[in-house]
């Protein structure tokens, strides 16, 4: 007690006093907190000399010895100041990870894909890169699985394709984009015809026993009456130049006659379909992925299920 | 001069004294901006919203999106690998105010125009795990069923051409915006025409896949469809834009 006093005496107080007698101390800074602050003062005028910093007219001192080299995309070497754009340039292409990357991306430009899919490093390597360029740009839609959303967004896991499942038709597929379109119905049609279309659509795939709607529902759907053939062929397999879909299997992208449970509901999911028709986009890549990225995600694509 | 305790007790002078000493630190970052040459880039193809995606820009500040998703894509390697090229500055010129954001809840929308189809845009916003099974964003059911309310549609592109946007009302601003723009261009931004222009990009393109209506959904859609698609940037050496920093 009698120390804390002695101690009380020795400081300097700020001279106010609240409720009689509570002082405050006037306590000259830590030396190591004046330090630090000292050293950074110093700091900033180091980083005024080497990075770009003040301001001067229209412009700004860039700093000295702190040139950047990169390649241009015109294939040219250019030296400038640092900054952050020329800095990701330079980590673009020289990065450690880059680098490692750079061999195996020159070898899977030059190779053909059936060398690709017959490299078990090169395809280890793709998987690998195809995996995160999938996660960012087709999961969304496709799903992390690529096993789509039935009504909206094709399964590409399975070995079902409505534009093709070789390399060359899939790789067309993510450069160009798709659109995907069959029309409505609703006019053409009466309720009773649309039963019936419908019935004979699920009688291909062996949903529906044949029965006279069925026989109505072929008669139109093979005849220029409905005109179905036209893009589902008359053994409604589909056609890959027009993206239509095989109807004989038991793989559905549109109706989702899976999740039905009754017969009615089934009928119900695919005159849904032909009432209202279909209109999907794939969306084209070229303009954002590279030719060496799509044909990654080409062989990825392939190799999820269902490549031909 | 001027003691601590003096300023301590006088609360007024201590709110002046802290706003002159946070004013310095803002001024000095932002100032030198306006006058250094290059802070906006050259490039060719920005241009203003077009009435409909200018309505889905208010519909997007409306509902927050911006607290989730930021529209600033950095210039760092992973998020070049993810997004995209880095933002420019020119790129939100006509952005008042910029949606450039801080937080990331969700992924940064600066180039997600293009990326995915309409259809897909208004399942994801109608109920996004319905397409993205791990995603935690709200549902946003009203957009399929609000009809888009433009009757004020000229004010608020009168608005924003006292901030500097330039939508045109006058023969010269037109012509001064076909000169920039382009013909085709310059007409989407003449207020006297906005509404025709809004209803015509909305039937025309059907966003929401409702033929015969114009819903909320049609104009965020069509703003985020056009996000970050105006610069062509195969039409430039990369080592351009880095000229300007």
């Amino acid at each position: 007690m009698s120390d804390a006093r002695k101690t009380q005496a020795a400081v300097q107080t700020t001279g106010h006093a609240w409720d009689g007698d509570i002082q405050e101390f006037n306590n000259p800074l830590p030396n190591w907190w004046l330090w630090a602050f000292y050293a950074t003062v110093v700091f900033a005028v180091v980083y005024w000399i080497f990075y770009p910093a003040w301001p001067v007219g229209g412009g700004y001192t860039t700093g000295v010895m702190n040139d950047i080299t990169f390649v241009d995309s015109d294939g040219t070497e250019k030296t400038m100041h640092w900054n952050t754009r020329a800095l990701l340039l330079k980590d673009l292409q020289e990065s450690k990870s880059a680098t490692l990357s750079h061999e195996y991306l020159e070898k899977v430009k030059d190779a053909d894909y059936q060398t690709i899919l017959g490299d078990a490093e090169m395809m280890a390597f793709t998987r690998s890169m195809a995996v995160g360029l999938f996660g960012d740009n087709c999961a969304a839609c496709h799903g992390a699985g690529g096993t789509g959303v039935i009504g909206l967004f094709p399964n590409l896991a399975d070995d079902d394709w409505l534009w093709g499942g070789t390399v060359e038709d899939i790789q067309t597929t993510i450069t160009n984009g798709r659109y995907g379109f069959m029309p409505s119905f609703r006019e053409t049609f009466n309720d009773k015809q649309l039963d019936d279309v419908a019935a004979y659509v699920l009688s291909l795939s062996g949903q529906h026993k044949a029965d006279a709607s069925v026989a109505r529902g072929k008669a139109i759907f093979q005849t220029s009456t409905g005109g179905c053939y036209y893009c589902h062929g008359h053994d409604a397999k589909g056609m890959k130049s027009q993206g239509s879909a095989n109807l004989t299997d038991q793989i559905w992208t549109i109706a989702d006659v899976p999740d039905a449970d009754t017969q009615e509901q089934k009928l119900a999911a695919v005159k849904a379909v032909v009432t209202h028709g279909v209109q999907r986009t794939m969306p084209h890549w070229s303009d954002r992925l590279d030719k060496t990225q799509i044909k990654l995600l080409t062989v990825y694509v392939h190799e999820l299920g269902g490549g031909q | 001069m001027i003691k601590h305790e003096s300023i301590e007790t006088n609360a007024g002078l201590l709110i002046v004294l802290t706003m002159i000493v946070i004013s310095i630190g803002g001024l000095v970052e932002i100032v030198p901006l306006f006058y250094i040459n290059g802070t906006v880039e050259d490039v060719a193809g920005v241009r203003p919203y077009t009435p409909l995606e200018l309505r889905g820009r208010d519909i997007y500040q409306r509902e927050g999106c911006y607290l989730c998703h930021s529209q600033m894509i950095r210039p760092f390697r992973d998020e070049a690998l993810r997004y995209g090229h880095y933002s420019l500055a020119a790129e939100s010129q006509y952005d008042h105010p910029f949606q450039w954001g801080s937080k990331r809840t969700g992924p940064d929308l600066a180039r997600v125009g293009k990326k995915y189809s309409n259809q897909w845009h208004v399942a994801h916003l109608n109920n996004p795990r319905s397409v993205v099974p791990q995603s935690v964003m709200p549902n946003y059911p009203w957009l399929l069923k609000n009809d888009l309310d433009y009757s004020d549609i000229q004010e608020r592109m009168r608005a924003l051409k006292k901030t500097g946007v330039p939508y045109s009302e006058t023969r010269d601003e037109y012509e001064r915006n076909v000169k920039q723009f382009g013909k085709s261009v310059a007409d989407k931004l003449d207020i006297l025409h906005a509404e025709e222009n809004l209803i015509s990009q909305a039937l025309v393109n059907d966003y929401d896949g409702q033929p015969s209506r114009i819903t909320e959904m049609d104009a965020l859609v069509s703003y985020l469809q056009v996000l970050g698609t105006m610069v062509d940037f195969s039409k430039y050496n990369e080592g351009y834009f880095a000229k300007f920093r």
